[in-house]
């Protein structure tokens, strides 16, 4: 009935807590089997927007469509949708079993295939034999197995899932996380998934809102997002970058000559309309893509000088923080431990060439 | 784009679906829903506390002629209420023996929960549990038993006598304004010792830990921390025992004797014997309005008073 | 040291003051039952010698079984009510958002601050210039205002104690609001719902001060003791009744708090 693009969709759709704004003005789609996250710091309206989707809270304005029809009129407990909580609210006077079992009085589901679904899901989320148990008798990660499991035994058209791996421990999360996400290609259903951790949100997702006070920064895949920010803000959030300001010279041929602060004349690709002659904007780039050399290199990479100020050892790659003549901030390099390019010894105070290639700097507006 | 507004209009609520848009407006309002759950409560309390109060304030203005009631407004009662030299004297001594119970059993009480919070480790909940259990026996036994233990032939009396410490027995245990202060201090004192408990249970001991930690002795550090601390505990301790205590007419009409009279007594004859309803209405208003300002002036000085010292 | 907390040592002088402290509690109580055993009609020392007959005198006082009944009834009747209004009370103000709620609770919780003789005389005044008659409805009914508030605060603690999240995880799978109630929110506030009741009853059982402004002429047991006070000769049976009450009470009490610990380990995780 609605083609696979807009499954789940969001038109103008703001909420307020009297006076604070809590979602505002939000419109995208989420496809059919999308693994979508909505990213943002705390307070960013996250969990509102979700509670919207699962009808605990209702839009201040706006609707939302899921599988084209709209859901302001449906109660909760009458939605095609299902929420796998923060803090899991596992029913502690229930064992695992009826906790699975809970949501299926609801569709007429016969005693027997209940059982039956009930040990399938189990099986699922790898907790065979765990029926009997109690939410107390459960760790933190087996808390949010059945959870997981709770939710999707019902078969939603879209699962709901607000920061489910927060409470966990990194390693645990990490396991979880490609659990999490070969349950989402192996089961199909929609996934919309709450969190804060970039890192995570990258990992797991086809594509990811990023969210600040209430609104939608940018929606795209994780690729184009770390690639391709649209904004500084955006820029900032996803992964560590650097920072210039510079003023355009001259666009010619896809081309812009810019005089950025520090670095002098650079040229980079100039994709978007607002690189104009004479306007002021920010040069972006990643740390990964900066490079350090005894000597200027001779590959007619960009260049300058840069003298070391700290260093830092983070297991799989090496840190520096470098000061360039005219730049307020000092620049974040990050060397992988054992790239070609760390031939020479870096030692502090030691004066270096900072290189980049042309096509990784992002040019950004500066708001 | 196009096809799912098609789409969505086509599910959007017709005119006729008028008791489902009313649902949907109620689902949407917390505040409905809220009221909705709440309203059976709230109508009780009305129906049996604001209308109540509302026709005893109106026929406090009226006046009492044999069985009926004269029906024109009069400030008349409240004019005697103010001038009556026994009225204000009832009043003030029953003040003042509230006071000072609310008073005395809140100091006796406090280092009683203080221990219990502080000190019991093991058995915590035996304790309460020992310091509630007698008042579970009925208030007016409680009440009786001191009439037994102070009254002429009482376990005092008898047992002094029976010692040969005295010849008589002592008349002015009984009957009198201590003997009162003594009992309701009994007969109240869970009421002290629960909220002090509570509150001093609710506090960090990681804050008491901190003020050692910065130098204070044991003194400092109950005047700087804990006392400051529990200082809600006491207020609702002082008031919860205040204000029941004004308005007992069992206890002096047990053990208070002429001199220990109060004013709920003078409310009830006029309700009872005298019959003089709305006299007794008024009466009954006076002392509501006088234990309100005391409390409200009690709770703001002990709150600016625990600033100052915070 | 000591496995005990610096701030936590004990102190011996506290500790005496304690014993002392439940000295003065227990004491007088326990003269009730001292006395109902004594051999004396007038409650003196010295004591005259041990007896049962005041127990068997009280077996057989038809007027104290018939305000026995007369209490027990009211207290659970008002003491279900109580807890029912409670329960609505406690859900609406931890659950929503309402408007005015900081004045809405402060007139549910009024009554704990109101001397008991004002509510009585008040509906007093109400009922007889409605023209309705003064019985144990009446009592009933004033036991009920003075028992939500207690209902209110105990339940409100205990629906504070439990995580909403649970709730609207019942919502989420598909039960209606009715049946959350029923397979959810019931099920984790009953100890309080258990609690507030007992506490209700006990408020009820032992009211005077509004009963015996609102009693017709069928007594509860408070006005009935109350009337016996004046009669010497009855009092030893009087004793035997408190001391009655006394060791039922400590039953009760006892067993509701081992189930409240028995439930705590039950179902909280472990700590
Ligand atoms: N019930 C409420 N009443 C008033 N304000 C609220 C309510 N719920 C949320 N807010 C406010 O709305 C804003 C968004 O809250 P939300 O819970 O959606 O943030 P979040 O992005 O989930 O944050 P976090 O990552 O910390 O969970 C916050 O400023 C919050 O204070
Ligand atoms: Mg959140």
């Amino acid at each position: 009935m609605t083609s696979n693009n807009d499954f789940v969709s969001l038109t103008d759709v703001s909420k307020h807590f009297g006076s604070v704004v809590a979602v505002d003005h939000l419109s995208f789609t989420i496809s059919r089997g999308e693994f979508f996250s909505l990213l943002g710091p705390s307070g960013c309206g996250k969990t509102t927007l979700l509670r919207m989707l699962a009808g605990f809270e209702s839009p201040t304005t706006g609707e939302i469509y899921i599988d084209g029809a709209p859901m302001s009129e449906v109660p909760p407990h009458h939605r095609p949708t299902n929420m796998v909580f923060q803090n899991y609210a596992i029913f502690p006077h229930l064992n695992v079993r009826a906790n699975l079992a809970y949501g299926l009085r609801y569709d007429k589901i016969e005693k027997a295939e209940v059982g039956r679904r009930v040990e399938e899901a189990l099986e699922m989320v790898k907790l065979p034999g765990f029926g009997n148990r109690r939410s107390n008798e459960l760790s933190g990660g087996e808390r949010q197995r059945v959870a997981l499991a709770r939710a999707l035994i019902k078969r939603p058209k879209v699962l709901l899932l607000d920061e489910p791996l927060g409470a966990l421990d990194k390693k645990l999360r990490e396991e979880m996380q490609l659990e999490l996400r070969a349950l989402q290609e192996s089961v199909g259903i929609t996934f919309i998934f709450v969190t804060h951790d970039q890192e995570e949100a990258l990992t797991l997702s086809t594509r990811i809102a990023v969210m600040t006070r209430g609104k939608a920064l940018q929606v795209a895949s994780p690729k184009d997002l770390y690639n391709h920010p649209v904004s500084v803000e955006v820029a900032d959030f996803i992964g560590q970058m650097n920072f210039v300001e510079a003023q355009v010279m001259d666009v010619r041929n896809g081309e812009a000559v810019l005089d950025a602060t520090g670095l002098g004349k650079i040229t980079a690709p100039a994709s978007s309309d607002f690189v104009q002659k004479g306007a002021n904007i920010i040069v972006a780039i990643r740390p990964e893509k900066l490079i350090l050399s005894a000597e200027r290199r001779s590959d007619g990479l960009g260049a300058v000088q840069c003298t070391i100020k700290t260093s830092a050892y983070l297991g799989d790659r090496d840190h520096f923080y470098v000061s360039v003549d005219g730049c307020e901030k000092p620049f974040a390099v990050a060397i992988a431990e054992t790239g070609a390019n760390s031939d020479q010894s870096l030692d502090r105070q030691s004066i270096v060439w900072l290189s980049w290639a042309d096509e990784s700097l992002i040019l950004l507006p500066r708001d | 784009m196009n096809e799912t507004t098609i789409e969505v209009s086509a599910l959007a609520p017709s005119p006729k679906s008028w008791g489902r848009r009313l649902y949907a407006w109620y689902l949407r309002s917390d505040a409905l829903k809220g009221f909705t759950l709440l309203s059976p409560t709230l109508l009780v309390m009305g129906l049996t506390m604001l209308i109540p109060f509302g026709i005893m304030v109106t026929i406090s203005f009226w006046a009492q002629i044999g069985f009926e009631f004269d029906t024109t407004f009069t400030l008349a009662n409240y004019g005697e209420g103010v001038e009556q030299p026994l009225y204000r004297a009832l009043l003030l001594r029953s003040l003042a023996i509230s006071g000072t119970c609310a008073v005395v059993t809140v100091l006796v009480s406090y280092p009683m929960a203080y221990y219990v919070a502080f000190h019991v480790h093991k058995h915590k909940m035996t304790w309460i549990i020992l310091m509630t259990v007698p008042f579970f026996t009925s208030y007016l036994l409680r009440v009786f038993a001191w009439k037994v233990i102070l009254g002429y032939n009482g376990v005092i009396n008898s047992g002094l006598k029976g010692l040969g410490l005295i010849e008589e027995p002592l008349a002015f245990l009984l009957y009198s304004p201590t003997a009162v202060v003594i009992t309701l201090a009994h007969a109240w004192a869970a009421f002290a010792i629960l909220p002090i408990y509570i509150s001093l249970e609710k506090i960090d001991r990681s804050l008491l830990e901190a003020a050692t930690d910065l130098g204070d002795g044991p003194v400092k550090r109950f005047l700087g921390v804990t006392l400051p601390l529990s200082m809600p505990g006491v207020i609702a301790a002082t008031l919860m025992i205040f204000i029941p205590t004004v308005g007992d007419y069992v206890t002096p009409a047990l053990v208070g004797g002429p001199d220990g009279i109060m004013i709920a007594n003078l409310i009830q004859a006029q309700f009872g014997l005298v019959n003089n309803w709305p006299m007794g209405a008024a009466l009954a208003i006076d002392m509501m309005v006088v234990v309100a300002v005391i409390s409200l002036l009690y709770i703001w000085l002990t709150r600016k008073i625990t600033e100052k010292i915070a | 040291m000591t496995e005990v907390a610096y701030i936590d040592r004990p102190s011996r002088a506290l500790y005496f003051y304690a014993i002392l402290y439940l000295g003065f509690l227990y004491i007088p109580v326990l003269f009730l039952p001292m006395f109902s055993f004594n051999d004396n009609i007038y409650i003196a020392f010295p004591l005259k010698g041990f007896t049962t007959k005041w127990y068997m005198e009280m077996f057989n006082n038809q007027p104290m079984w018939a305000a026995l009944n007369n209490s027990f009834n009211v207290a659970c009747v008002s003491a279900a009510i109580a807890t029912l209004l409670g329960l609505f009370g406690a859900k609406a103000v931890t659950r929503y958002r309402i408007p005015g709620e900081k004045p809405i609770i402060f007139v549910i919780m009024l009554p704990m601050v109101v001397p008991y003789i004002i509510m009585g005389v008040a509906l007093l005044i109400l009922i007889t210039q409605l023209g309705f008659d003064l019985s144990l409805y009446t009592v009933t009914m004033a036991h009920v205002l003075i028992s939500v508030p207690f209902a209110m605060a105990t339940l409100i603690s205990r629906f504070e104690g439990f995580d909403q999240a649970l709730e609207e995880a019942s919502t989420d799978l598909g039960a209606s609001p009715l049946s959350t109630f029923w397979r959810v929110t019931l099920p984790l506030v009953f100890p309080g719902v258990l609690a507030s009741f007992l506490l209700c009853f006990t408020i009820s059982f032992d009211e005077f001060i509004m009963a015996y402004f609102l009693a017709g002429t069928d007594p509860t047991l408070p006005i009935f003791i109350w009337s016996q006070l004046r009669f010497p000769l009855r009092l030893p049976g009087v004793l035997a009744l408190g001391s009655l009450i006394l060791v039922v009470s400590f039953v009760v009490v006892f067993f509701s708090q081992w189930l409240r610990s028995y439930r705590v380990e039950k179902t909280q995780p472990g700590i």
